[in-house]
């Protein structure tokens, strides 16, 4: 079906591509619609951005910026899961100005991979790239959460870094609290 | 519920530690984080790198990622660097693998050569 086995981790995936593309700031926004059976994620960077001419071949998997390996499969396995479960895929990118991602899944489709450890998927985008900022805004039926890792640094100052053990434990502990505030389905796994 | 004065008081004991450990860290970890990576389970082998660390209270080792490294057979891959000392990569490091590999190698120094990819 797909090389992943959950949704948190082809977000991961695109999260690592903008990381790749020097991003300073990442957007994730997920929204859970059981009123319109709908499930939407969208991933913004404020990286480099890729041509027009890169934007008409990113989703083809002969197509990578990697020198390590002939393929690139993160970007044409989103596309096919989500158009497999009755949504769409787009990536909207242009030089210098960043890249957004956009995968929509019917919620209840028999087929769609459940969101997975969404709080595993954020600590190591957080954890592994110090030079990055993400903005995190989850959406259900019964509320919003919201958790932006600049008002964290602020706190913190220039001393102590996101990846301090405990500073890692709070994120942990706060993402899995909020997921659980708001009925995420995401607040059963990880 | 979480809140700031929780972690206003974290980040007094983080300068606290770190006063008293000193600049630098003791060693880096670097775990693989391309699409092969991810799809080999890298991401649930970083969760318990952090959690094995955060286990043992060690807080000088830096743990960072890379993109594909293309030893895609060999993920998940993690790169051990003990301070100056050659950066070892290991493969097919699952979270089952994980305190071993920071046991011996991370603490203790000693590489886990059965798990060493070599010709890097």
């Amino acid at each position: 079906m797909t090389i992943f086995r959950d949704l948190s981790q082809h977000i991961l995936d695109i999260a690592e591509n903008s990381i790749t593309a020097g991003a300073a700031l990442l957007h994730l926004t997920i929204e859970e619609d059981s009123g319109t059976d709908g499930l939407s994620i969208v991933i913004r960077d404020d990286g480099r951005g890729m041509s027009t001419e890169m934007v008409a071949q990113v989703t083809d998997p002969w197509v990578t910026t990697r020198s390590t390996r002939k393929v690139g499969l993160g970007i044409p396995f989103l596309k096919q899961v989500a158009e497999m479960c009755g949504g769409e895929f787009g990536i909207v990118s242009a030089e210098g100005e960043g890249t957004t991602t956009r995968a929509t899944f019917q919620l209840s489709h028999i087929d769609r991979p459940p969101l997975g450890d969404l709080t595993g998927t954020l600590l190591c985008i957080v954890v592994g790239s110090p030079g990055l900022d993400v903005v995190y805004h989850h959406h259900t039926g019964e509320g919003d959460y919201d958790i932006d890792t600049r008002d964290i640094r602020e706190v913190l100052g220039d001393d102590v870094p996101l990846s301090d053990p405990e500073v890692l434990a709070f994120i942990r502990g706060a993402l899995t609290e909020g997921l659980m505030a708001i009925g995420s389905e995401a607040a059963q796994s990880g | 519920m979480k809140s700031l004065d929780e972690l206003r008081q974290i980040k007094e004991r983080a300068l606290q530690r770190k006063k008293l450990s000193g600049e630098g860290s003791r060693a880096r970890v670097v775990v693989a984080m391309g699409t092969c990576g991810i799809a080999a389970g890298a991401r649930d082998t970083m969760s318990a790198i952090l959690k094995e660390l955060e286990q043992r209270d060690i807080a000088d080792v830096v743990v960072t990622q890379t993109g594909c490294l293309g030893l895609c057979e060999y993920e998940p891959i993690v790169q051990v660097q003990v301070g100056e000392t050659e950066m070892v990569t290991y493969g097919n490091i699952d979270t089952g693998r994980v305190p071993t590999l920071i046991e011996d190698h991370v603490v203790g120094g000693a590489v886990v050569e059965a798990w060493q990819v070599k010709g890097n």
